[in-house]
């Protein structure tokens, strides 16, 4: 279990996250909504100690990250960026990467395969050996997607994992976060902006608001009211061919 | 890898493709040893490849052992350490700065720790003048090779200490970064004459045709210092080659994956400095090499640093040694200063790295 227990930051002077709870269990897609500089993305990198948070703990499976080894923490937590650099290094070297926390010395065949295997399963594994920056937006994030789940994570972090991408690539991406996280019991955290997307593939819903949550709690939790309050815009909530969807005003 | 061999290798498997970043390796092994052995057969005696060998082995003639060890091995030897010196900074500072065009001449570093030497050579007395009678340019000797090393050092740092704290301000691209570099040696060579201009004419002339960069000035002991430093370094590089890589995904990515990156940057700059330091202490400033070598390896090697670190570290030995080539074969028996050689053709290169990352950008 996912334990996210009060967490605090600021910048400077200005408070952006004021005391910040939730928990999640394994292999539950977590969305965390919000407007533009409610501290999404901070509290993601509070979370895996990219940021020191002035008070509070991630707590997974009984123990707190805070205590954690750097190397113990990558095998615990994964995370992809909002941006990614597009380093002149190729697919395969991208995602061997995410071995990193795990390799002593040199790679392991059990390393090798399990790459191999990861690259398989998003599909780039025509792309192996190509440059990183020759690809797309889309392939990039399936890399990228790729190299945090050979960190074999209890928790993977997703700052707006399909801003870049066009629809066909967004709903692609979101249905194999999903899939895998539930086959692997990975618990999923993922800052995202389209509601719609967010109530197809989210299981529950963590609405931010000055610091704080405002809400929190499966798709029943999604309302006009929590829509208006958050983001200050109408919506209603409709239902078509038995889904939910949001329809901004 | 050039994009045809990536194209020909889709699909293949990585063993195939480590392989192949092997034979990159050894190629520049077997390039150094060459680009080595043409150093020594190039100059006024003639000596034929046969010769040079047995004079390596000291199993050849008097004259050969005796020109072989005493006058073409230690300039060799100082490209070789010099050039791996001033190769793997530039490697390393481009990852840890995030910065393409970073490397100790174009941030500065180089002339910090010039301008540190100059002041011990001439103010703390480090060197120490031989009358050679002739009037000659190299009668200047350096008698205390730790205070010049330890001042040079404290010139390389105080930049290295301005270029990190520039680098954590928000919004100083590597352009920004560059043109500061300019700004820091300007200042620096400014100093540097300053320290000339108090000194006697002897000293002068000596000091100026140091700053152009002469490999023929170390001698054993520096060449064994440089070369030491230069090993702990590489060591150094080489442990936290998995820590680079994560670097080149930016350092939030890196810090996910557990590098610490607080210690990382300015550990790794802090090495840098002192191993480009010490170089440019006992050899003069050589601009470009350093830069550039990590750029050619980069395409073939790609941005992989287990490979990346040993193959640029020799790259930057080849392209030394045959700039030093070129200095003693274009105008003989002159032998041209180095420094001004690898700037002469390094420039054109620098120029063609910022025209071509404009265009992408």
């Amino acid at each position: 279990m996912i334990e996210i227990r009060d967490i605090a930051f600021s910048y400077g002077r200005q408070r952006i996250l004021n005391g910040v709870s939730f928990t999640a269990q394994p292999g539950e897609c977590v969305g965390i909504l919000g407007n533009n500089g409610a501290g999404k993305s901070t509290l993601i990198t509070c979370i895996n100690r990219i940021r020191t948070p002035e008070r509070g703990e991630v707590i997974i499976d009984g123990k707190s990250v805070r205590e954690m080894s750097r190397n113990e923490m990558a095998r615990t937590i994964a995370y992809v960026a909002q941006k990614n650099e597009m380093s002149h290094a190729t697919v395969f070297d991208c995602v061997l990467l995410g071995r990193k926390p795990y390799i002593k010395w040199s790679v392991s065949q059990e390393d090798i395969d399990l790459c191999e295997a990861m690259i398989r399963r998003v599909g780039m594994e025509q792309f192996q050996v190509r440059s990183l920056d020759e690809l797309s937006g889309g392939e990039l994030q399936k890399v990228m997607l790729a190299r945090a789940l050979v960190q074999q994570p209890k928790l993977l972090l997703l700052d707006e994992p399909t801003s870049n991408l066009d629809p066909r690539n967004q709903y692609e991406m979101m249905a194999l976060v999903r899939q895998i996280a539930r086959e692997q019991g990975i618990a999923v955290f993922i800052v995202i902006h389209d509601l719609n997307l967010a109530l197809r593939y989210c299981d529950r819903f963590y609405f931010l608001k000055d610091g704080t949550g405002y809400s929190y709690g499966g798709v029943e939790t999604v309302t006009a009211e929590t829509i208006q309050t958050v983001y200050g815009i109408k919506a209603e909530i409709a239902q078509i061919n038995g889904k939910q969807v949001v329809v901004l005003d | 890898m050039s994009r045809q061999q990536i194209k020909e290798l889709q699909g293949g498997n990585y063993r195939q493709y480590i392989r192949r970043k092997w034979m990159v390796l050894i190629t520049m092994i077997v390039l150094t040893v060459a680009a080595g052995l043409a150093s020594l057969m190039a100059g006024s005696a003639g000596l034929s490849l046969k010769e040079v060998v047995l004079g390596v082995l000291k199993l050849g003639s008097k004259q050969t052992n005796t020109i072989v060890w005493n006058v073409r091995m230690p300039r060799i030897a100082a490209a070789l350490v010099v050039g791996v010196a001033l190769a793997m900074c530039g490697c390393i500072m481009q990852n840890v700065l995030r910065n393409p065009l970073a490397s100790a001449s174009t941030l500065g570093v180089s002339q910090g720790a010039s301008f540190g030497a100059a002041v011990s050579i001439i103010w703390l007395g480090a060197g120490s003048q031989l009358n050679t009678g002739s009037g000659s340019a190299a009668a200047l000797t350096i008698s205390n090779p730790t205070l010049v090393t330890l001042c040079a050092f404290m010139g390389g740092v105080a930049t290295t200490l301005v270029i990190l704290g520039l680098s954590r301000v928000r919004g100083v691209t590597p352009s920004v970064m560059v043109l500061a570099g300019v700004a820091i040696s300007s200042m620096f060579s400014g100093g540097t004459t300053l320290v000339q201009y108090f000194a006697d004419d002897v000293m002068v002339a000596t000091v100026v045709h140091w700053t152009f960069g002469n490999l023929g000035r170390a001698g054993w002991n520096e060449i064994a210092l440089i070369g030491a430093l230069g090993l702990a370094a590489f060591l150094f590089f080489y442990y936290h080659r998995w820590n680079y890589n994560a670097m080149e995904s930016g350092p939030h990515t890196a810090k996910s994956l557990g590098v610490p990156v607080d210690f990382l940057v300015p550990a790794s700059m802090i090495v840098c400095a002192l191993i480009s330091s010490v170089s440019v202490a006992f050899v003069g400033c050589i601009n470009f090499i350093g830069l550039i070598a990590a750029h050619i390896m980069r395409r073939f090697v790609g941005n992989d640093f287990r490979f990346l670190i040993p193959c640029t570290a020799l790259c930057g030995a080849v392209l030394l040694l045959a700039s030093d080539i070129c200095c003693r074969m274009l105008v003989p028996p002159t032998v041209l200063p180095i420094g001004a050689l690898t700037s002469f053709l390094g420039a054109p290169l620098f120029l063609w790295l910022i025209m071509r990352r404009r265009s992408v950008k």
